[in-house]
């Protein structure tokens, strides 16, 4: 049994469904990645699994965690949960803080609420903790308001503060997403190297591949609020199935100045991601994608085979080689 | 796939820059951004005054503003008495004074009413948009419909006019203005990511309220005191002008202009006195009110 378990999860805003039958787990201490491009419903599995959902959207099926369905669980039960076992990291380090209180304040916060820590003692606690996300001067920058961060600076406040009361898993919503790409690589090292130490188990939101691959042993696709391939970081970026995966996977590699060609057009997936409601009928992808048959008008079943999963009519069989189909 | 963002590393000296360029604007003191905002600053000055001229009433006036001088009534400003007396020959000057405190302490109790109402039931109106929500929200349509004049003229006719009818009336109609400024507010707060963030820490709603909520609205909120303050002392005028309020002895300003429309003829200068310190009091509230908008405004752009 695995620690997080995500069955037949549904996201509903009203009759309008944004996620469905979503089916993943994550195990002790494992790191699995969810990706897909915006629009795919990943922030809101993650959003449904902490209960943080907006006024208006409703989740059904189960969320598993060590055993106890969140899904039915009291608010109160869930906030004992939150921040102490289960983790968030947003996206916009830039407005997850509260711009009012001090960087050391809110660092502290978590340990004030779940381990009854003094003002006090929470305050040394988050200078330890911003030490321990790369802070030079820790007791200064405690001192801090957020506007006086760089969103580098405040996105490792936004890791210390998850990671101080130990959590057995931590969700990070695209935390790399809102950052300049020069300190994209030092924040995604720190999360990577901050889990490992921690031991706990890591559900990565990126609609980059090349992210996920680095930092994860498992990849799970979404695509229109479902999930259509999952397995092996391995399996997937050397063998993808899913047309979406494969797709995703070439526009991801292409950016990567060694292996594209020059001269090459920059691969991307045809059409933009409809609007919720506006997907087609049956396979989601079925009308940006390549390969599509005539059998795609039904929603492919998901078959499950050794560790990958995948939901798919006329998946890519061969192994063709993604970085050859870009040049 | 270990080039994606390769050699960016050791970054750590330029975000440390960045951070230490921002200190220095925090040392931009706030009472400086204070006195450099005319509004915050002309209306600051003028609240003061009426505040020390309220207070030095309470012990000490050039005369006693209830003192009657038959054989100088009517007098125009002199030395004597600097801006004349009124039909009883009582001083001008002194019955001004006096009448501030009426004004601020109006103001004060019925401002205090409608936030200590208003506030708790606009958070709680942002904190459950559901049905208890709608309820508090028509039950704010409800008084707002109703004028603060008529409640005033309905609690005097119950209760007889006095100063207590003119704070009920006043407070009781600026509690919707509170409950809808409040819910608002708390609204933006309460959707933004700081707060999506505290949950996921685990708060509980009415810790988010009072961490995150009202520290957040706070500026706004006392700007809109300052300003129905300003709304409160002209209410409490025309109330008294009507004679609803003050009763006739005690001075008030409305009570004052309302005595001296008989002489507008003989001294229209009596008329003047009490509408020129409404209006100055009114312009001081206000202006502190959008000062005080101005530099929340300003501190928001960080």
């Amino acid at each position: 049994m695995s620690l997080l378990e995500v069955r037949n999860l549904n996201v509903s805003s009203g009759a309008l469904s944004l996620v469905g039958d979503v089916n993943f787990e994550v195990d002790a201490g494992e790191r699995v990645g969810l990706i897909g491009e915006s629009g795919s419903g990943k922030s809101l599995t993650a959003l449904a699994i902490m209960g943080l959902l907006g006024e208006g959207l409703s989740a059904s099926g189960e969320v598993r965690f060590d055993n106890e369905d969140l899904l039915a669980a009291s608010e109160r039960r869930r906030c004992e949960l939150r921040g102490s076992r289960i983790a968030m990291i947003f996206q916009e380090p830039m407005s997850a803080l509260n711009p009012t209180r001090r960087i050391g304040d809110q660092v502290g916060e978590t340990l004030r609420i779940h381990q009854n820590f003094s003002r006090r003692a929470s305050e040394k606690a988050a200078i330890e903790l911003l030490a321990r996300v790369e802070f030079a001067e820790p007791e200064r920058y405690a001192r801090m308001y957020p506007h006086e961060l760089s969103g580098g600076q405040r996105q490792r406040a936004m890791i210390a503060s998850a990671i101080s009361c130990d959590p057995e898993v931590i969700l990070a919503d695209e935390p790399t997403t809102a950052l300049d790409v020069t300190v994209q690589r030092r924040v995604l090292d720190l999360l990577d190297r901050l889990v490992d130490e921690e031991g706990c188990a890591l559900l990565l939101i990126a609609h980059d591949l090349a992210v996920v691959s680095e930092v994860c042993d498992r990849v799970v696709t979404m695509y229109g609020g479902h999930v259509v391939e999952s397995g092996s970081v391995a399996q997937i970026i050397d063998e993808p199935h899913h047309p979406y995966t494969k797709a995703l996977l070439a526009t991801s590699r292409a950016l990567s100045v060694t292996e594209s060609a020059s001269g090459a057009d920059l691969p991307s997936i045809p059409g933009t991601v409809p609007s919720a409601g506006q997907f087609p009928r049956g396979c989601p992808f079925r009308d940006r994608c390549d390969r599509s048959v005539e059998a795609c008008v039904e929603m492919p079943p998901t078959l499950t085979e050794d560790t990958r999963t995948l939901a798919c009519w006329n998946p890519v069989e061969r192994v063709e080689r993604v970085s050859d189909g870009a040049r | 796939m270990s080039d994606l963002a390769a050699g960016t590393t050791g970054r750590g000296a330029l975000d440390d820059l960045a951070a230490l360029d921002a200190s220095a604007a925090r040392d931009t003191r706030a009472w400086r951004r204070w006195l450099r905002n005319p509004n915050s600053l002309i209306g600051g000055v003028i609240v003061l005054l009426v505040v020390a001229s309220a207070l030095t009433s309470l012990f000490w006036t050039p005369y006693n503003p209830l003192a009657v001088d038959p054989a100088h009534a009517l007098a125009g400003p002199s030395l004597h008495h600097l801006l004349g007396t009124d039909e009883y020959g009582r001083d001008v000057f002194s019955r001004l004074m006096a009448s501030s405190q009426i004004a601020l302490f109006v103001g004060a109790l019925s401002v205090l009413i409608a936030t200590v109402i208003g506030i708790p039931a606009g958070l709680l109106a942002a904190q459950r948009p559901g049905a208890i929500g709608q309820v508090v929200l028509r039950l704010a349509d409800i008084l707002y419909g109703f004028p603060a004049l008529l409640a005033a003229i309905v609690l005097a006719a119950a209760f007889g006019a006095s100063k207590t009818t003119v704070v009920l009336a006043i407070g009781i109609s600026y509690i919707p203005v509170f409950i809808r400024v409040t819910r608002s507010n708390a609204l933006v707060v309460l959707n933004s990511e700081y707060v999506l963030a505290a949950r996921a820490y685990g708060r509980r709603p009415l810790a988010i309220l009072r961490r995150h909520v009202v520290p957040n609205i706070a500026t706004t909120i006392i700007a809109q005191m300052s300003l129905l303050f300003s709304l409160t002392v002209l209410a409490e005028a025309a109330l008294d002008f009507l004679g609803l309020g003050t009763a006739a002895p005690a001075a008030s300003w409305g009570t004052m202009l309302q005595s001296s429309q008989n002489y507008l003829g003989n001294d229209a200068l009596l008329t003047v006195w009490p509408s020129l310190a409404i209006v100055i009091c009114v312009l001081g509230f206000s202006l502190l009110g959008d000062g005080i908008g101005e530099l929340r405004d300003a501190r928001s752009r960080h």
